[in-house]
């Protein structure tokens, strides 16, 4: 902001003044509650994950091996770590470029009575339970997926290339693409929304002075729209980002559970949220503080992302 | 806005709940595997008594966790505890309903009942050692059937669950590669295949691939029609899924030698027995805090034991036998109040 | 003039792929949407009937309906909704107002972000241990705080974004008027976002609506009709989770009936709140 408000309140003496720290108190209060309750989740779960890194050290992220039996109790993470990695960041790959287009259509291309019930449509995918996204995946899309995708990308596959290994597995619908696609599609609407939204409030001037100058629509949004709203568009992608990241139900119905490194596109996998979610409740025990150290590894995870990202934009933007 | 969602809501929620009756007055909370049965029962109770017993399937870890924790009268689980653990924990166990496990299969131009299993095989097919159907350890014990020569996709339940503990017990018992590799427990290490979750993850997982085989439990084979395999038990006869047969291995077993009931129903001996059978049991603290809810949850379980026979057979649970509820219900006395006195009856 | 006018067509074809590609896209997103809404419409609608809205949830076999469920959804999603949005909104408007370049500001800021990405089930199992432990009673109570601690991070994202975006010019005019912060804050700042911030409650209300794992941990479910949110509560995500994996037909229907509740509120809630804001001008 380049005025300094203090100076100015300072200066005048007007009505309901008195308020003033209380009211920046209270926004003081509510952003100071949010980092509390973050601290509490995060020392919740390094106390009750503690058990199992401390037995395992560096093992519990390296390892391959999961094996919950009270007479091994081996847990290593290396497999459900690659899959929230991997899952994720296909998700994003194919929402991203959706989610804009969405938003660009609605903001600039959309006729005006069509605007609003698109953009509820949209919203709407938001609203739907994961588990019916889950259900959904696994009767209504899996079959169609291995049907209509997999079995031929297979068989297409030349013998030997590197397409034969992206493209291998059980082609039954389960695995990492097909969870990845399920998230992609569950995180467009919280991306679409907010990228319209953050659209809309690009002053009609801005981009009327660029179209004034001859621009295309195109041209406008590329060059004028979306560096106004960058630093938000950020907000937008992390929005998505974090619902992928933390996703379980539907996911675990689709991505085929299996600990190990997936070997292909249509292998199972699994991710920490879903690993978490299928033992959580039967684990007692040094099973129970292993899926409390993985949430925590999922913080930890969440938190380098959110490092890179601000890394690689610092030079950018201001964020 | 706020202000017009909360009066709408209370508005329509005063009109929707005119007329009806307070909260449950006891809880209890676990496996998954027994609560279509206790909600069936709890519900029919209520009608007759007018006292509300809230059950919620949690998972039987979930069960043991909760009551040890004391946040509900009673738990529910799915795996047994021994009496050391029992002991440990100031609990008490008891059987109410069995059920059994029930491979399954997918096999093109191949019907129900048609394959045949024994206990060593499906090891092996869960090992990942037999890796196509026409195997010939699988021809020998199936002569006269046209097996095809597909590969096995194996797939067994991701999430922990009692119907995995005792399909992997079973293994276990059958086959000592089993017991030494992955071994009996909610959740293992699986050697091979893919996981789905719940019963329906498993049977659509098993539908949507050529040549998968599975585990679900009976009721899910059952309501779904799904085609399963017929099993070798231990007396060498080849015995089929159904309620008579899980009752047979409940009939056989020696209920009266397990201090606290700990028994697993698996390969028990008699013509009939399906060999991978299981009961669900309840968990209660000995000495109760409050007898009242104790006295409460044990004229639960009397009513159902006399009345609930019915209710389970319909939802294909397999009710316990007489001599064992009577063994139960001298079990009862040990349970007491901070008085020291039985809280039941 | 022929070098410009090959400029020119270019740039018309290099438009006409921006626009086309917007336009696939937003067919795609809606085909998704069709396909998800017409397996959740002919799978639910059957189960959709009178008892639904008066009957408390059966055991399989008999017929019931979801009103304990929908009465415990709608209660723990407005405590929910209430605490996330009076957090959200004054955190929103600190990062936005007051934190600048602060430390703390960018502290927040980020674990904001973190937050936002926690699996639902781990607040759930948080929330369990602040509150259900603590009073030895599963409760709708603290079924509420833990959808507040999924709501509040979008909230508060969004509000901050959405106060960033209005121009310096709207503060400075404000306060040269001479108006305290906080009145610029609430009678222009807030007005000017109202749609925005509308947005991202709208977003998080229909994330919590179908939250499972929060619950599960938090208010159990209750099998019977109750107000009480000191105790076991029902909610629609959690019936659905348990009677779709249930081996009975009749249960799957009523899980499917209810899927089906939760997305039509979250279209109605977004249809009435839209009509409450105003749609923005361009």
């Amino acid at each position: 902001m380049s005025i300094d408000l203090n100076v100015m309140r300072r200066r005048s003496t007007p009505r309901g003044f008195a308020f003033e720290p209380i009211f920046e108190g209270l926004c003081f209060g509510a952003a100071t509650t949010l980092l509390i309750a973050l601290g509490g989740v995060l020392v919740a779960l390094t106390i009750g994950g503690w058990p199992a890194l401390s037995k395992f050290g560096l093992n519990f992220i390296t390892g391959v091996t999961w094996d919950p039996n009270p007479e091994h109790e081996v847990y290593g993470a290396a497999g459900p770590i690659v899959g929230t990695l991997l899952t994720s960041a296909l998700a994003l790959m194919m929402a991203l470029p959706v989610a804009g287009g969405v938003a660009f259509f609605l903001v600039e291309l959309c006729p005006t009575f069509l605007r609003r019930p698109i953009g509820t449509a949209v919203e709407l995918l938001a609203g739907i339970p994961s588990i019916v996204y889950g259900m959904w995946g696994l009767f209504v899309f899996a079959p169609f997926f291995a049907s209509h995708v997999e079995t031929p990308l297979m068989s297409a596959a030349p013998v030997g290339s590197v397409w034969e290994t992206v493209f291998s597995g059980i082609p039954n619908g389960s695995g990492i693409l097909a969870a990845s696609i399920i998230l992609a599609i569950m995180i467009l609407p919280f991306m679409a929304a907010t990228l319209r939204e953050l659209l809309s409030t690009v002053p009609a001037q801005v981009r009327e002075s660029a179209y004034g100058l001859g621009a295309t629509t195109g041209e406008v949004v590329m060059k004028v729209t979306l560096p106004y709203i960058q630093r938000g568009a950020i907000g937008a992608v992390m929005l998505g980002l974090g619902r992928a990241l933390g996703e379980t139900m539907a996911v675990t119905f689709i991505i085929g559970n299996s600990h190990g490194f997936p070997k292909g596109m249509f292998d199972s996998g699994s991710t920490i949220a879903s690993t978490i979610a299928n033992e959580f409740n039967e684990a007692s025990g040094l099973q129970s503080a292993s899926l409390i150290a993985l949430g925590l590894l999922l913080f930890v995870i969440t938190f380098l992302v959110l490092a890179l990202a601000r890394l690689l934009l610092r030079n950018q933007v201001k964020v | 806005m706020i202000k017009t969602i909360v009066a709408a809501a209370a508005a329509t929620a005063m009109v929707a709940g005119a007329g009806m009756s307070v909260a449950a007055n006891i809880s209890g909370a676990g496996a998954t595997f027994p609560a279509p049965v206790y909600a069936k029962w709890a519900e029919t109770y209520k009608a007759q008594t007018n006292n509300a017993l809230n059950y919620q399937a949690i998972g039987s870890g979930g069960g043991k966790k909760q009551i040890i924790a004391n946040t509900v009268d009673f738990g529910a689980s799915d795996k047994p505890m021994t009496s050391a653990e029992l002991a440990a924990n100031g609990l008490q166990q008891f059987p109410t309903v069995v059920g059994g496990v029930v491979p399954v299969m997918n096999l093109p131009g191949i019907k129900a009942g048609q394959i045949r299993l024994t206990g060593q095989v499906l090891a092996d097919i869960y090992l990942g050692l037999i890796k196509k159907w026409n195997d010939p350890v699988i021809a020998s014990w199936n002569k006269g059937v046209a097996l095809p020569n597909l590969p096995i996709t194996v797939v067994h339940r991701s999430d922990g669950s009692g119907t995995s503990f005792l399909f992997t017990s079973y293994l276990s018992m059958e086959d000592p590669k089993w017991q030494a590799g992955p071994g009996a427990n909610d959740a293992v290490n699986w050697p091979a295949g893919l996981g789905g979750k719940g019963n329906d993850g498993v049977a659509a997982f098993v539908k949507q691939t050529t040549g998968a085989i599975g585990y679900v439990e009976y009721a899910y084979a059952k309501q779904n029609n799904m085609d399963y395999a017929v099993m070798r038990n231990k007396s060498g006869k080849w015995v089929m899924p159904t309620a008579a047969n899980f009752a047979a291995a409940a009939a056989g077993a020696k209920w009266n030698a397990a201090p606290g009931f700990y028994l697993l129903l698996l390969d028990q001996p008699g013509a009939n027995a399906w060999p991978i059978t299981g009961a669900t049991f309840i968990l209660m603290h000995s000495k109760q805090t409050n007898a009242q809810s104790g006295h409460d949850v044990l004229s639960f379980f009397d009513w159902s034991y006399k009345n609930g026979d019915g209710a389970a057979a319909g939802l294909d649970y397999v009710t316990l036998p007489d001599p064992v509820k009577a063994l139960v219900r001298k079990s009862w006395k040990s349970i007491v109040g901070p008085n020291g006195k039985p809280v039941y009856p | 003039m022929a070098v410009s006018a090959r400029l020119v067509a270019t740039r018309r074809l290099s438009n006409l792929a921006f626009v086309a590609f917007c336009g696939v896209v937003t067919a795609i997103a809606l085909t998704a949407l069709a396909l998800i809404l017409y397996s959740l419409v002919t799978q639910g609608i059957g189960g959709l009937n009178l008892d639904i809205f008066t009957k408390s949830t059966p055991a399989a076999g008999t017929p019931g309906g979801l009103i304990n469920a929908i009465v415990g959804s709608i209660m723990m999603s407005v405590v929910g909704m209430f605490i996330a949005l009076l957090i959200g909104i004054l955190a929103g408007t600190w990062l936005a107002e007051y934190a600048g370049d602060s430390r703390f500001g960018a502290v927040v800021r980020f674990l904001n972000d973190v937050l936002l990405s926690a699996p639902s089930i781990l607040i759930g199992l948080f929330v369990y241990e602040i509150l259900v432990f603590p009073f030895k009673t599963f409760s709708g109570f603290a079924g509420g705080v833990a959808l507040a601690m999924l709501a509040a991070p979008v909230i508060t994202r969004t509000t901050e974004d959405v106060l960033k975006l209005q121009p310096v010019a709207l503060r400075e005019s404000g306060v040269a008027l001479g108006s305290p912060v906080w009145h610029v804050i609430r009678n222009i700042l807030w007005r000017g976002a109202t749609s925005g911030i509308l947005t991202g409650a709208l977003l998080a209300f229909a994330r919590i609506s179908g939250e499972t794992a929060p619950l599960l941990f938090t208010a159990l479910n209750n099998q019977f009709f109750s107000w009480d949110m000191a105790h076991p509560m029902a909610s629609l995500p959690v019936v659905i989770f348990q009677d779709a994996l249930t081996p009975y037909p009749d249960l799957n229907r009523l899980a499917w009936a209810g899927a089906l509740l939760i997305a039509g509120t979250v279209l109605a809630v977004t249809i009435i709140a839209r009509a409450f804001a105003k749609e923005p001008k361009r």
